[in-house]
């Protein structure tokens, strides 16, 4: 694997720590000006997906001096995420803690908080509210926006005109970027539709297989997804001959002739705020967001084939995100049952708590939410 | 030895089915031998297996040992890990008495655990001690009712149990994500669909000066009650005679249909009052989290107790122990998760291949078993 170089360090360092630790006991006055974070992972942190892009964001705080990281992967949404952040602080000193997934925050990481007020948690998805125990927090990234830029490529590429999208859950944030992604693809050509296929739940890589042949044989021929590792789907789509979009991270690697480009997370940007922060010894923020133009969220480089007049469109909405206030979802608006949305004149930029209830598929979208 | 006595288990419940003490004694001697050698065998066929990749195995034991027992920390995070598990694992050893393959405890696991959520959730205002046996109740039925189906349709159509466990653990999942998303769905719970939260007089406790909840406590005593009543009751016995020939039980006059949906009832309910824990003690509302493998780690430690009730309650602290270091050692060796689970399969299958010792490991070391011999 990728990590050989850095198993031995880590293992000369963790055997020489273990050799000295009955004999120093916590003697180490340089310890003022270091710092362990801890990283919990619900699924391998080198899946292609969610994991590996907050992996990507402890490595970043790897490269920083005075910081020692601290890895967990596969560790479940249930009381088995307490033992693991309780072991990083018992028996590893950890002080800053990213338990990374959704399903940790309530209850585990409020509970284990509140029992440990001396030790920082910040929770990926946004989650905290003023309730919680001030040394807890949220960060998260709004990912529709890159979705939409996504979508402006996927509008371009088809020659079918039928997109795919493989979902995990209807939930607002999965909802959210299959509305982004077609009205990206829309904004191209308004007779572009969306299949979207949910397969229930995050990591389900037969299902996520199976909905990737059937979107193609039901005609797309470009496709995105949206489940915490898009592997399985980029190398399924890809030997089908379709074009991806990726999500999470890059997928490129599998697939370099079909990606087209992605919306990934960035979070080697919070990560690393929030480090240095807590090395200079400063108060870290509870409530964290941002998107494109934070450096939260980043979108993949283009793929080969993806053409002149796609990467010129792409570039200028992008650039118009960058300003900042951009709405994707905006007035007038119809759902996929003809029911008005949003009315005419209103706009909703990613940062609009609206969004966050989202529970309609906008016309287009070929599927349903239940 | 004579041919009956080497089909007779070589535990202490089998023991006592077997002539004369000096026997019964050696047999025991040799059933808590044989497990003692095979995890040792398989702690140095694992070892070797580090060496392999270049990790050092006394760097990996004292992590493990540190992460899991060495320290009151680990200690208890090893019983909170474990206590699942006693009941989950029970749910494989005590249809095993009557010779069934049940591996389908996770499906009874989750009913268990969506019952006692869903009922919880109807009556908020209940006090705790009317509450919570309630929640209780409908988690043991829930899962006595799901796995006490298999014993049925193993019995009536005999369809295979462990095929129909396996399906039908597929089908309870599928079940709990769709109430969960659907019909039960609290309307709050907007980016991870569970059920309405627990009142908080319907959660269960620590135990008091512990970071440990009452389900461990709950686990010890099931399986020290399924013990008793295998090994000390008339009923224990004919289960396990109808688990040693069925037809030769029914010629006996023994119930063995009974015996069978009884038993099947029992094991489903002692999954599902594990859920009923995980909803009340850890999680207090039911969703996706609740699918957790805790009813597949069930069958491993069943299997490595050899289906003993009372062997459970070690096997379980094993198994928690290596749980609960596995993330030490992910982070001080820098080690795959999956790690651990290579050492869970070279456990099993140590366990598995000393079943073929049974009777053989003392004469092999000079020592004789058989009756005649005194």
């Amino acid at each position: 694997m990728t990590m050989l170089p850095l198993n031995r360090r880590r293992l000369l360092i963790s055997g020489s720590a273990l050799l000295a630790a009955p004999l120093l006991m916590r003697v180490s006055p340089a310890a003022a000006a270091s710092l362990t974070a801890g990283f919990i992972y619900v699924g391998p942190r080198d899946d292609f997906g969610y994991n590996q892009s907050h992996a990507e964001g402890a490595a970043a705080l790897k490269a920083m001096d005075g910081i020692t990281v601290l890895e967990e992967e596969n560790v479940p949404e249930s009381n088995d995420v307490v033992k693991s952040m309780e072991s990083m602080i018992q028996l590893d000193d950890a002080s800053l803690l990213f338990p990374t997934s959704f399903g940790y925050y309530n209850p585990f990481v409020k509970e284990t908080a509140a029992d440990y007020p001396d030790v920082q948690f910040r929770h990926c998805g946004g989650l905290w509210s003023e309730a919680d125990p001030k040394n807890a927090g949220s960060y998260f990234g709004y990912i529709g926006t890159a979705q939409y830029l996504s979508g402006i490529v996927a509008g371009h590429q088809t020659k079918s005109k039928r997109l795919g999208f493989v979902a995990a859950k209807p939930i607002p944030q999965v909802l959210m970027n299959i509305n982004a992604f077609t009205l990206g693809a829309k904004s191209v050509d308004p007779e572009i539709t969306t299949q979207v296929i949910f397969t229930g739940d995050w990591a389900q890589p037969v299902k996520e297989a199976e909905a990737t042949n059937a979107l193609i044989d039901q005609g797309a021929d470009v496709l995105t997804c949206h489940v915490d590792s898009p592997k399985v789907f980029v190398q399924t789509a890809a030997g089908r001959g379709a074009f991806v979009c990726g999500y999470h991270t890059s997928q490129a690697p599998l697939a370099p002739e079909h990606y087209l480009t992605g919306a990934e997370w960035n979070w080697s940007t919070v990560y690393k705020m929030f480090a240095e922060k807590a090395l200079a010894g400063g108060a870290l923020p509870n409530f964290v967001r941002g998107g494109l133009v934070e450096g939260f969220v980043k979108t993949s480089p283009y793929g080969p084939a993806v053409s002149e007049a796609a990467r010129n469109q792409t570039d200028t909405v992008k650039a118009e995100v960058m300003k900042g206030g951009f709405a994707v979802i905006k007035g007038p608006l119809k759902d996929n049952k003809g029911n008005e949305v949003v009315a005419a004149g209103k706009a909703y930029p990613e940062t609009a708590v609206e969004l966050e209830s989202m529970d309609y598929l906008v016309e287009g979208v070929l599927g349903s939410t239940s | 030895m004579s041919e009956t006595q080497a089909f007779v288990r070589p535990t202490p419940i089998g023991a006592a089915l077997s002539k004369g003490a000096g026997e019964s004694a050696r047999r025991r001697l040799e059933a808590v031998l044989i497990p003692i050698l095979a995890l040792l065998a398989g702690l140095f066929a694992f070892g070797l297996f580090l060496l392999a990749i270049g990790k050092s195995p006394v760097e990996f034991y004292q992590l493990v040992y540190r992460g899991g027992f060495g320290t009151w920390f680990s200690l208890q995070n090893t019983m909170q890990r474990a206590a699942p598990l006693l009941l989950t694992a029970l749910c494989v050893a005590l249809p095993a008495q009557l010779g069934l393959v049940v591996i389908g405890g996770e499906g009874a696991f989750v009913l268990g655990g969506l019952a006692a959520a869903a009922i919880g959730a109807a009556m908020p205002d209940a006090p705790g001690l009317i509450g919570m046996p309630v929640m209780a109740l409908a988690g043991l039925c829930a899962g006595g009712v799901w796995i006490g189906a298999v014993g049925a349709l193993r019995h009536y159509r005999g369809v295979n149990e462990t095929i129909a466990s396996l399906l039908m653990a597929y089908i309870a999942i599928a079940f709990m994500q769709h109430v969960v998303e659907g019909p039960l769905r609290d309307p709050a719970s907007l980016n991870k669909p569970s059920t309405t939260p627990l009142a908080d007089q319907l959660r269960i406790g620590e135990i008091p000066g512990m970071d440990v909840h009452w389900g461990f406590v709950v686990g010890i005593l099931a399986c020290l009650v399924a013990g008793f009543v295998l090994s000390r009751t008339t009923f224990g016995f004919s289960a396990r005679i109808a688990g040693g020939n069925a037809r030769a039980a029914a010629v006996q006059g023994l119930p063995v249909g009974r015996l069978i949906l009884t038993f099947t009832f029992a094991a489903g309910a002692a999954a599902g009052l594990a859920g009923m824990i995980e909803v009340a003690a850890i999680h207090g509302t039911a969703n996706a989290s609740l699918i957790a493998g805790y009813g597949y780690t069930g069958i491993l430690i069943a299997f490595l107790a050899r289906q003993n009730p009372i062997a459970i309650i070690p096997m379980a602290l094993i198994i928690g122990g290596i749980g609960a270091a596995g993330g030490l050692v992910q982070r001080r060796m820098d080690l795959p998760d999956a790690t651990v689970l290579v050492l869970q399969g070279i456990l099993f299958v140590a366990i598995l291949v000393s079943e073929t010792l049974s009777g053989r490991l003392l004469p092999a070391l000079g020592l004789k078993t058989t009756g005649e011999a005194k």
